[in-house]
């Protein structure tokens, strides 16, 4: 019986792998094609596969739509020469990228994507694959070893532009962590104390009909309703730790060149790449699970039995791609912060405001709870 | 001049956050994202070309099929990067314009020194040799990009003639009138 469960828990565990670097792939597209409609281009439309490609009318439209280009995307990652620069910390270097790439797909395992109720006992299965109780903690504390990865490559790279990427990613970390962690307080507050992904999920079904009645039928009782400005503060952070523009400062193009990957290229830049991708859907994911009722459609309960479990994992994936969408939106909408003004932002503004949401929040939950 | 000092208007709280400029910037994002495409898909579309326009030099025909060039060779003296190379030849002894007129026996232009000024079309007195609107020239040898006589009548083709100078001439002596 355990090698079943092994067996079973490892085909869980690829399928998941297998999807999720899928939507990485297709996150890429998403951002260019979103990046390329916004600036008044077609964006990629050129790659066609055989077989699919080649049928009439949809095979052009899905290569207009360049639905084939992360195929492309990748291959070439994996084809091209792999240089190894001289002048590197050889060991370091390589570390680097996997570094960067692992924990992005570890923090995976503990995000429910969907939930399946029996439909005679009522009992309530979340998916996902390991439904730890400290999930969102377990979350935070992985997600932001990411960023280690980062200040490795820049550093074993041994050159100055890395470098100073590098310690900006470590600076940013530092300063941005905080606040998302105090304004994520209150979240668990309201909930209970819990930091399980999935019940903070289940508890946002339905409407705000119990707490507010009368008008409280018109909302969903999703935490962004009542706790807006966490969500917002933990938004900013999230775009900070997914080194996301305004924030990409480890990056930053146009004044450090390409920052801590410019040493870096094919497959190693690759896994830079898809680990940075990854970080941005398990960030959404998070958002969604957290501030935006999770796998529960709005207003409506989730039905019972298999409909129910695919409609969850539907309304999921809308939710989270609707939020990558808004972070290739931002992308393409503003422009990069300078680095003190990231610095301002996160300890004078983000910091204190944070704090202040936490004891405004606590003294209100603490008055409801008595009432 | 006197110096005008602007009063600055404090910034309201909203502004002081920052965000209405964040959501305004969103929707002109959005507003963008809607709209049609402004590039031009390259190999397959390609622009339009305007009248005038200054592309590869090229020698043409009348619509009688008669070479234009009489090798003058002024087009050769006026090329500021000395592109053109003329080897001045005499016409068929079978045509009737044997001894009248001259023709290139060689005409050159190397397309790796050519400016694309227009000199050469402005200097023709027969309005023989035309930039035309092609723009996107390449070749795999320096060779190639020596356009010899063949290769420049092959590319510049026929115009349309407003003169015919050569059939008024013609005309004009079968009618006695000499020299026209």
């Amino acid at each position: 019986m355990i090698w079943q469960e092994i067996l079973l828990g490892l085909v869980k565990a690829i399928a998941l792998i297998a999807v999720v670097m899928t939507m990485a792939g297709y996150t890429v597209l998403v951002e260019r094609k979103v990046a390329a409609w916004i600036q008044g281009r077609p964006g990629p439309n050129r790659t066609r596969i055989p077989l699919l490609g080649n049928i009439p009318i949809l095979g052009n439209f899905l290569t207009r739509l360049g639905i084939f280009q992360p195929a492309a995307d990748g291959l070439k990652f994996l084809f091209k020469e792999e240089p190894l620069p001289g002048h590197v910390k050889k060991f370091y270097y390589v570390l680097a990228p996997l570094i960067a790439f692992i924990p992005a797909m570890t923090t995976m395992t503990v995000v429910p994507f969907g939930q399946w109720i029996h439909a005679d006992t009522g009992e309530v299965v979340p998916l996902v694959l390991a439904n730890i109780d400290i999930g969102i903690l377990f979350l935070l504390a992985v997600s932001s070893l990411g960023v280690y990865g980062i200040i490795l490559a820049g550093w074993s790279s041994n050159s100055k532009y890395p470098f100073m990427g590098g310690i900006r990613a470590s600076a940013q970390m530092i300063s941005y962590e905080l606040a998302m962690g105090v304004s994520l307080l209150p979240v668990f507050m309201w909930y209970g104390g819990s930091l399980n992904l999935a019940e903070i999920a289940q508890a946002q079904a339905g409407t705000l009909s119990e707490v507010i009645p009368g008008i409280g039928v018109l909302f969903p009782k999703w935490t962004i309703v009542f706790q807006p400005l966490s969500a917002l503060i933990f938004l900013v952070a999230l775009f900070a730790e997914t080194n996301r523009l305004p924030f990409d400062m480890p990056e930053s193009e146009t004044d450090l060149v390409a920052g801590f990957n410019t040493e870096y290229g094919a497959f190693k830049f690759g896994l830079f790449f898809v680990g940075e991708y990854t970080h941005i859907i398990i960030g959404s994911a998070v958002f969604t699970l957290l501030f935006l009722g999770g796998f529960n459609p709005p207003w409506v309960l989730l039905p019972a039995g298999w409909l129910g479990a695919v409609l969850s994992v539907l309304v999921f994936l809308v939710k989270t791609f609707s939020i990558v969408f808004f972070f290739v939106w931002i992308r393409w909408t503003l422009p990069r912060f300078r680095y003190d003004q990231v610095m301002n932002l996160g300890w004078k503004m983000l910091l204190p405001l944070s704090v202040l949401n936490l004891f405004i929040y606590a003294i209100a939950i603490a008055i409801y709870d008595t009432i | 001049m006197a110096i005008k000092v602007v009063e600055r208007k404090p910034l309201s709280f909203a502004e002081k956050t920052y965000l209405p400029q964040i959501v305004g910037g969103l929707k002109i994002t959005m507003k963008n994202l809607f709209k049609p495409t402004v590039t031009l898909e390259y190999p397959d579309e390609r622009p339009e070309i305007p009248d005038g326009y200054r592309g590869v030099p090229t020698l043409v025909k009348d619509p009688n099929g008669r070479e234009k060039c009489v090798s003058c060779q002024l087009c050769e003296f006026v090329c500021p990067p000395k592109a053109i190379r003329i080897l001045p030849g005499s016409i068929d002894e079978t045509s009737d314009r044997a001894h009248i007129e001259k023709a290139p026996q060689e005409f050159e232009i190397n397309m790796l020194r050519c400016i694309y000024c227009g000199f050469c079309e402005e200097v023709c007195p027969e309005e023989a040799i035309f930039l035309k609107d092609m723009f996107s020239l390449s070749g795999m040898s320096r060779e190639e990009m020596i356009h010899k006589k063949a290769k420049l009548y092959e590319l510049g083709g026929t115009l349309p003639d407003a003169h015919y100078k050569w059939d008024k001439k013609k005309e004009a002596e079968l009618s006695g009138g000499g020299h026209h």
